[in-house]
């Protein structure tokens, strides 16, 4: 086990494809980290270069406290779970599992304690003798990692390792990462464009968009506390809602000025971070769940609004609501018992302790 | 060697008062299978009538062979004196020996060039393996009626004519080329991650090809290996050319060698040499015609 550093690292595919442009990013012993962020971000990219399976352009990989850019694959001491598992297929499962153990000469006993208990772990112990073509998806994923836990490596790399279960499966697969990882407790580093799977699996999540890291943190302090507009987007589900606005002031207060003259209060304790911008252009960002029925709402720092939803969504445990907002479409969320119907006006209150306000000019949060 | 293949399975179980569509779709299913059934009842009727004609002719004396007033596809009086005659004929063993030698030989060095090389092709990119792999196909077109010329001078260069090892030289250049396009076929169907995971687990090169390609690319070794059998067990343009001694020649040019006298035919013995002849291919192809078949079509679907 061991802490992982990467220091600058770039990638650059020939034909100049800047795939990585430039990351810093220190990750603790045992400690499980989510590589997120949307198709062709650099993900996997990261994840093989970490691997060895992709050369470094320029940057230093430390695994363990030892630079690792120019060591092979097999002297990394890593172990790899991939998106289409990669069994050997014609090997059985135990084989599958020893083939690592073998190849590093481990002797017959050894190699037999180790799968058996890594088998024990996945409980997988009655498949053993089978051939990966005799299993289904669930069993294969989990005879991935069974290779990968045999190997006791520093650190267990995953590219995408549920992405070709179905929902179900993938939701039960993902509760059996995280329970291996608290058993095992080797350093993590897991690589998914499902920010649901980033969310639930992360010590600390880690949000790339075009090739660099936009915000590094635990899920909650994503969550509540994103740096720009991108991490803000792209983390909670359903997203963020984004209004166009204009910062005013009206006194010692603040307001937002929506396109169509609505204005909302902002909470005082919030006016001297948002001082400086008044004027400007900005954008008005609010979960779906801080815009909601006024019946579960504190008085507190609340916007009013009567608005009519144009699509109901009930989801058993919530409602969502879409409607227009002064030309922009949002959602909220609302308590299952609230009665609510395609155009008829409803009062919703917006949270404006949990409002966000986005720089238009630079898409930091202010 | 029939044709005799099916074509897919038999006609689903008929559903009753289905309508009407489902009836003409029926039909035109089984005018289909009828084409099909023609079509190949056809095929194997042409293809088994050299052999069969063979077998009869081997079965007949010289004077029945000659006598042209009979139905030539009746056998009046058969007998085995043609084929005690090839067996017990010190040479034609001889030839025999000489061409399971050959082509053992030839086999070996063809799948070890061939799986090599693909697996080199297949996934060792390195500066010009495109252009090479391309390469590699375009010397298999090159006829080896075109080729024995120059081939003479080298292998008589090497004082090598006269000697089967001389085609143990000369024939891996009608299998490498074959053999190896199907194997970098094959080698490359094989996802890349399988590698990744084998070099990440600890793998060489060595090990990758021999612990992984190898055994997941079986079926296509296996075909590749029949082809090569074949072709070197049926090469005649070569010994035709490189080898006049009777006792290093193979069997393909022994028996017509040594049963054409002038313009003399052995026609009974002639014809039981060759089937004798055909044996061993017939064998091999029968133990291992499914991995060959299911060798070619996964093949086949491969760009
Ligand atoms: N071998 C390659 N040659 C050139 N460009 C490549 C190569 N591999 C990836 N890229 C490019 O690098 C960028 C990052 O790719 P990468 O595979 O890391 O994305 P990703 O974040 O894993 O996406 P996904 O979620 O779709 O797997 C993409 O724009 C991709 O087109
Ligand atoms: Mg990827």
């Amino acid at each position: 086990m061991a802490q992982v550093s990467l220091r600058k690292i770039v990638k650059e595919y020939e034909g100049g494809v800047q795939a990585v442009k430039g990351i810093d990013l220190d990750i603790a012993d045992h400690e499980f980290v989510v590589l997120v962020g949307p198709s062709g971000c650099g993900k996997s990219t990261t994840l093989r270069m970490i691997a060895g399976l992709e050369e470094i352009s320029s940057g230093e990989i430390d695994i363990g406290g030892a630079v690792v850019n120019d060591v092979p694959p097999r002297d990394r001491d890593i172990a790899m779970v991939f998106q289409n598992y990669a069994l050997y297929p014609h090997m059985s499962v135990y084989d599958n599992m020893a083939f690592g153990l073998m190849l590093r000469k481990f002797d017959k006993a050894e190699i037999r304690r180790r799968v058996e208990n890594a088998a024990k772990i996945l409980d997988i112990g009655m498949l053993l003798d089978r051939k990966p073509k005799a299993l289904s998806g669930g069993q294969r994923q989990r005879v991935a990692m069974g290779r990968a836990i045999v190997r006791d490596p520093k650190v267990f790399l995953f590219d995408e390792p549920l992405s070709n279960l179905d929902a179900k499966l993938r939701v039960q697969m993902r509760t059996e990462i995280k329970k291996v990882h608290q058993t095992v407790r080797t350093t993590t580093i897991y690589v998914t464009h499902d920010q649901v799977e980033a969310m639930t699996l992360a010590d600390r999540v880690v949000v790339m968009n075009h090739g660099v890291i936009e915000q590094v943190g635990p899920p909650q302090e994503l969550y509540h506390h994103p740096r720009t507009r991108f991490v803000a987007g792209f983390i909670g589900s359903p997203a963020m809602n984004f209004i166009p606005a204009r910062l005013e002031a009206r006194g010692d207060n603040l307001v937002l000025l929506l396109p169509l003259g609505t204005e909302l209060a902002v909470p005082e304790h919030r006016a001297e971070r948002y001082r400086t911008h008044v004027g400007k252009q900005v954008t008005f960002g609010i979960r779906p769940e801080h815009l909601t029925d006024t019946q579960h709402i504190s008085k507190q720092h609340v916007a009013l609004l009567t608005l009519t939803p144009e699509v109901i969504e009930p989801m058993g445990m919530e409602t969502l609501a879409h409607i227009k907002l002064e030309g922009t479409e949002i959602c909220a969320r609302l308590d299952p018992m609230v009665e609510a119907a395609p155009g008829v006006p409803l009062a919703l209150a917006a949270d404006m302790n949990n409002m966000h306000l986005i720089d238009d000019a630079t898409g930091l949060v202010i | 060697m029939s044709a005799a293949a099916h074509p897919s399975g038999r006609p689903s179980d008929a559903v009753p008062g289905l309508g009407r569509r489902i009836g003409s779709l029926r039909s035109e299913r089984r005018w289909a299978l009828w084409t099909a059934y023609i079509s190949l009842i056809i095929a194997a009727i042409v293809m088994l009538a050299p052999p069969l004609y063979m077998l009869l002719t081997s079965m007949k004396t010289s004077a029945e062979v000659a006598d042209l007033s009979g139905n030539p596809w009746m056998v009046h009086a058969p007998t085995w004196e043609n084929y005690a005659a090839i067996i017990g004929n010190p040479m034609f063993r001889g030839f025999f020996y000489n061409s399971i030698i050959l082509t053992v030989c030839v086999v070996a060095i063809t799948m070890v060039i061939s799986v090599f090389a693909a697996f080199a092709l297949a996934r060792m990119k390195f500066f010009g393996s495109q252009v090479l792999a391309t390469g590699v196909f375009l010397t298999y077109l090159v006829p080896d009626t075109l080729l024995f010329i120059p081939l003479y001078q080298i292998v008589g260069g090497l004082g090598l004519l006269n000697s089967i090892w001389g085609l143990v030289l000369v024939y891996p250049t009608l299998t490498v080329p074959f053999c190896t396009w199907i194997m970098i076929g094959y080698f490359a169907s094989i996802p890349k991650e399988l590698d990744e995971a084998a070099l990440i687990d600890g793998a060489n090169w060595m090990q990758m090809l021999t612990k992984i390609f190898i055994p997941v690319a079986l079926p296509g070794i296996i075909a590749a290996t029949i082809f090569a059998f074949t072709v070197s067990w049926a090469a005649f343009v070569y010994p035709t050319a490189f080898i006049t001694r009777p006792d290093e020649m193979p069997l393909t040019i022994g028996v017509v060698s040594q049963l054409i006298r002038g313009d003399t035919f052995a026609w009974g013995q002639l014809m039981a040499g060759a089937l004798i002849a055909a044996l061993p291919p017939v064998i091999v192809y029968a133990f291992l015609m499914d991995y060959y078949i299911a060798g070619l079509t996964a093949g086949a679907t491969k760009g």
